[in-house]
């Protein structure tokens, strides 16, 4: 039973950050459900843009219409898609947790919070190129699909492809949040329990809260805020502006990416 | 060499492990005993930084393992056979550990000719049975050609050729001259391949020691020895401080003696003897006698079987 070769030393190779990333790209491509997820969230984004090209101009009043922004139409598909893109994100921790495959990582590369910014930088890159070409695809769909002038726009209006670009940017950070708390909490149900909890709870409990209340802090739950930066036209006075509500949205992700980070090298697994 | 100082891990105020010291000598392959529950699997995510201990320290070849930055060339583990995405295939999820060392496919491939399942390279290993998942596990822990291995009990739950396979290689690569570090509940397992035995119980260290020196000691060993002139024996035998116990057969049993000083005392007293031997405890009825006190879940002990018959 031939299980010799040459003992490589064991620093003698290139950059240890380039080998953690091919390891935690490798992990990302090699199962199922990465490639199922974001199929999932780029037809959502596409198909919803599609419909809504088709049904929703027809159902407004002129009113309506003068005052809808048309880019934040064309991405309604992004209610959708961000669920797949928080799954995606936050299962790429999870995983290794709820199938023990921490332990091996962990064995081969000790220094966790390498392993832990691999899985982030892997998970954004990707997300990025998926999440803005499909908020594009999205947005040209629309354009191709609409029924009538009234909410006709063009890539070259005013924060047209900053709004088209800040819907990819919104489901990588929303990606990066899951990613956080699964860290934090290192397992896939608690995880994205609280990932959509924390999502979709503020605004849905602020509808029974005082007006006051709905103006102050309204604009500064996670949701609210992130989707601020796929407004084009027609922002509405009482929410942040597009990107101080993105990077409000951003710093709900750093904080959870931050405590991830401090408690992965001071728990066992 | 794996060195261990006062190793302790407590988990909620009990203590898994408790000022655990020993040393895993290279070059050798070390059997690492205890009960289910001693804290064998504790010790084994200690020496790899998988938990941290509560104090003191343990260190590979001279180093804390999480100081190394490609410690698959330095350590193979096996620690869970079922630690691995289902959804990945066998080459893909050896692949990705590789990787993350800098070892290439080609290796990937060797390792999985030398674990025998390169016929299921492509296979997902959420269907693999707990025989190949254990197969998978020792190729990851093969991957860097490592000069150290860690095993946590690899003949678990496997059917008989799987245990047959894991003696074989765990024979060879002990032949490579590797230092492996072997855990099992079983003393049979341990036995056919270890060189030397660390036996723990409660999390605490029972005995450091080689299979012929816990042999050598032990209250299962004594002299058989049978004369006609038994009495006159017994008698000479009692004077120089040894104890004497007749049997049924005529024989008698003698310990704190050996054969030789047994047969000198009977050439002096021109004794005749027909029978002298030396009995050993078997290593297994060692183990159960030094383990006896530390196992957490006792069966009435008419119903522990104390022979090999595992």
């Amino acid at each position: 039973m031939a299980t010799t070769v040459s003992t490589p030393s064991t620093e003698r190779r290139g950059p240890h950050v380039a080998e953690v990333l091919r390891s935690e790209f490798c992990k990302f491509r090699s199962v199922r459900s990465t490639f199922w997820t974001l199929s999932t969230a780029v037809l959502f984004n596409v198909a919803l843009a599609g419909l809504a090209a088709i049904f929703i101009p027809r159902n407004l009043s002129g009113h309506e219409q003068s005052t809808t922004d048309p880019i934040r139409l064309s991405l309604a598909g992004v209610h959708l898609s961000q669920i797949a893109f928080g799954v995606l994100g936050t299962l790429i921790v999870t995983s290794e947790y709820g199938t023990g495959m921490i332990r091996a990582t962990f064995a081969a590369v000790p220094q966790r919070r390498l392993v832990l910014a691999g899985k982030a930088i892997v998970f954004a890159a990707t997300a990025l190129i998926v999440g803005i070409a499909s908020c594009f695809a999205a947005y040209a769909t629309f354009e191709a699909f609409l029924s009538g002038d009234s909410l006709r726009s063009s890539i070259g209006d005013p924060g047209v492809v900053r709004a088209i670009t800040g819907g990819g940017l919104y489901l990588v950070v929303l990606g990066l949040l899951g990613l956080g708390l699964g860290t934090i909490l290192r397992s896939s149900t608690g995880a994205i329990a609280t990932l959509f909890a924390l999502l979709f709870v503020p605004s849905i409990l602020l509808t029974l809260m005082p007006q006051a209340w709905r103006t102050t802090i309204g604009p500064f739950v996670p949701m609210q805020a992130g989707s601020q930066i796929f407004v084009a036209t027609h922002h509405e006075p009482d929410n942040l502006g597009a990107w101080m509500g993105f990077g409000v949205f951003s710093l709900y992700a750093a904080a959870a990416l931050t405590l991830g980070f401090v408690l992965i090298n001071h728990r066992d697994t | 060499m794996i060195e261990a100082v006062g190793l302790t891990k407590l988990y909620g105020g009990a203590a898994a492990v408790e000022d655990l010291s020993f040393v895993v000598p290279s070059g050798q392959v070390t059997g690492f005993l205890g009960p289910n529950g001693a804290g064998k699997s504790t010790t084994m995510r200690l020496i790899l930084g998988l938990d941290a201990p509560t104090a003191g320290r343990v260190t590979v070849n001279g180093r804390p393992y999480t100081a190394y930055r490609r410690p698959l060339f330095e350590v193979g583990a096996l620690l869970e056979a079922k630690a691995a995405h289902g959804g990945r295939s066998a080459f893909n999820h050896l692949l990705c550990l590789a990787s993350s060392n800098g070892i290439g496919r080609a290796r990937v491939a060797d390792v999985l000719d030398i674990v025998g399942l390169n016929g299921v390279a492509d296979k997902r290993v959420g269907g693999f049975s707990l025989g190949m998942s254990q197969r998978l596990g020792i190729a990851a822990a093969l991957l860097g050609d490592p000069q150290v291995l860690i095993l946590d009990e690899p003949v678990n739950g496997l059917d008989p050729e799987g245990v047959l396979w894991i003696r074989t290689l765990v024979k060879s690569l002990a032949a490579d001259g590797r230092t492996v570090l072997l855990s099992s509940h079983l003393m049979s397992e341990v036995a056919i391949t270890a060189d030397r035995l660390i036996i723990i119980g409660r999390g605490r260290l029972i005995a450091h020691t080689s299979v012929t020196e816990l042999l050598r000691t032990g209250s299962g060993n004594f002299v058989r020895v049978r004369s006609p002139q038994r009495d006159q024996l017994t008698e000479r035998l009692r004077a120089r401080g040894a104890s004497v116990t007749g049997q049924s057969d005529d024989s008698l049993h003698v310990s704190g003696a050996s054969a030789d000083v047994v047969g000198e005392i009977a050439r002096e007293h021109g004794l005749i003897l027909q029978e002298l031997s030396e009995h050993h405890a078997s290593l297994e009825q060692r183990y159960l006698e030094l383990t006896g006190d530390a196992v957490d879940y006792h069966a009435p002990t008419h119903l522990v079987s104390t022979g090999e018959r595992t």
